[in-house]
């Protein structure tokens, strides 16, 4: 087992979060170590999205503790920037952004971020393009080019940054079937090459081949945590079970 | 009704004297405006309230009054105070092509923004998350994302402004300027003949409006390459 392996790069203590009354995660404890994959599903507001936004302060949350790569996420603006430099995020709806090329999609964050020089800002795009297949793209705009190609291209946005950690929100949802490979591909490879993963995602073959571990949430809470072979072959809640039943009759 | 087409002929090139004058109006009420508009934006979104109050009131002072009572206020009302006649903004304040200035400017300025604030609202908010998660701060958002965004929605709207603004620089023909309209009632008091003058008149004005249109209809098209599906 390599659960436990490797010093924890993501650690989430007692961490609650409320949307004016309505409390969208209760009590989450969560440990990532580095290296490692962790698939989370669960059904529609079961608080999946607020707890990975939590990770990168997209949401603020109201308890407990977050720390990651060391920075605990407080109000300071510095520990913010901090771990954003550490953590890329990739949307369900993509979020390129429309007025930029592709290639300039990707050297936005780098130039104004890192301050990396142009010409330097250039060959990091182009290098990560060719690395999610999709180089010869890098002088189109995102509205040419199709959903898969426009989520890979997130993806290398994101790598761009050098991230020690990757959060991705149902980064296939948005996609038409004979796309969601191509992306999915893309993010194994990244999985082997020993990237932090965090992936929202109902697609049970990619947790089955790539997860260390599964985490299913219900109504803000994580219900159960296991390797996948254990979530999939013997599921201790009903909950997780009936879950299971559902999306894979699908 | 007989028309008077010699009438016609010869009032235009008169009324057209006066176009330098009602695009001088139009141009640099629209420049000072927009850029008192940006100031009153930067005001509203700033999350500060004492930054942002002022903007509130300011903007529905000058949307809810008559642009004609603005102009009106400005010119015969200013001048009563002392300090005014006595502070270095007297010699704009005298004249009538200032006061027209400043009050096109004033009002366009109030509407312009929120015209802005409109095409900033329309922004998808992933974008902003899209920027966040890369580690942009508010400042590097708002300039490389949020701004070119907003301004290609923003364009329809202000292009509308801008025609309501040509056609507000009329009024200024009633603190005395000259400018097409003013030439044209000389000419109607002089001739009694307002069907051929005013409808000559209203006919430079479409043209004007026509231009403007198109014009703008251009820059969004500009504006707006990034969206088409082929390259
Ligand atoms: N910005 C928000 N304001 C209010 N409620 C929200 C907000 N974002 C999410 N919620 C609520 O929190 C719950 C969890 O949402 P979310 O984390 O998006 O669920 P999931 O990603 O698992 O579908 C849902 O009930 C949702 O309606
Ligand atoms: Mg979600």
């Amino acid at each position: 087992m390599t659960i436990n392996e490797g010093q924890p790069i993501i650690v989430l203590e007692n961490v609650a979060k409320f949307f004016g009354k309505f409390q969208a995660l209760k009590n989450i404890n969560l440990t990532v170590a580095k290296g490692e994959k962790v698939v989370v599903c669960g059904p529609s507001g079961s608080g999946k999205s607020t707890m990975i936004r939590c990770i990168n302060r997209l949401e603020e949350h109201n308890s407990g503790r977050i720390i990651v790569n060391g920075n605990e996420l407080t109000e300071s603006e510095k520990d913010i920037d901090a771990v954003r430099r550490e953590v890329g995020m990739v949307f369900q709806s993509f979020n390129l952004f429309p007025h930029l090329k592709v290639v300039d999609n990707l050297m936005l964050a780098p130039r104004l971020v890192r301050n990396t020089p142009k010409p330097e800002a250039r060959e990091i795009a182009m290098k990560f393009l060719t690395r999610v297949r999709i180089a010869d793209q890098a002088d189109k705009y995102p509205a040419q080019l199709s959903g898969g190609q426009q989520q890979r291209v997130a993806i290398a946005r994101a790598l761009c940054m050098n991230p020690e950690i990757m959060l991705f929100d149902e980064p296939t949802s948005a996609l038409d079937p004979e796309m969601i490979s191509e992306v999915l591909d893309v993010m194994t490879d990244l999985a082997e090459e020993g990237m932090t993963m965090i992936v929202v995602t109902h697609e049970m073959g990619f947790a089955r081949s790539v997860a260390d571990k599964v985490v299913f949430m219900d109504q803000g809470e994580i219900v159960e945590m296991n390797p996948p072979v254990e979530f999939f072959e013997s599921p201790k809640s009903e909950r997780t079970r009936l879950f299971l039943s559902q999306i894979l009759t699908h | 009704m007989i028309v008077d087409f010699s009438l016609i002929i010869d009032s235009i090139p008169k009324m057209l004297t006066g176009l330098s004058l009602t695009l001088q109006l139009l141009f640099v009420s629209a420049f000072l405006g927009t850029i008192l508009a940006i100031i009153l934006l930067l005001m509203r979104i700033s999350g500060r309230w004492y930054l942002q109050w002022p903007a509130v009131v300011y903007i529905y002072i000058f949307r809810g009054t008559p642009i004609l009572v603005q102009i009106f206020i400005i010119y015969h009302g200013l001048p009563q105070f002392e300090f005014i006649r006595t502070s270095i903004f007297w010699p704009i304040l005298r004249e009538p092509y200032g006061c027209a200035i400043l009050a096109l400017s004033l009002n366009t300025g109030a509407y312009v923004s929120e015209i802005l604030r409109g095409g900033i609202l329309g922004v998808p908010r992933g974008l902003h998350e899209a920027g966040s998660a890369l580690g942009l701060s508010v400042r590097q958002r708002f300039i490389y994302i949020t701004t070119p965004i907003a301004v290609r929605l923003a364009i329809p709207a202000y292009s509308n402004d801008i025609v309501s603004l040509m056609k507000a620089t009329a009024l200024a023909s009633t603190i005395t300027l000259l400018d097409m309209m003013g030439i044209a009632r000389t000419i109607v008091a002089d001739t009694f003949a307002p069907y051929e003058v005013f409808i000559s008149l209203a006919v430079i004005y479409m043209i004007l409006t026509l231009i403007i249109q198109k014009s703008f209809g251009w820059f969004e098209r500009y504006m707006s390459r990034y969206l088409k599906k082929e390259a």
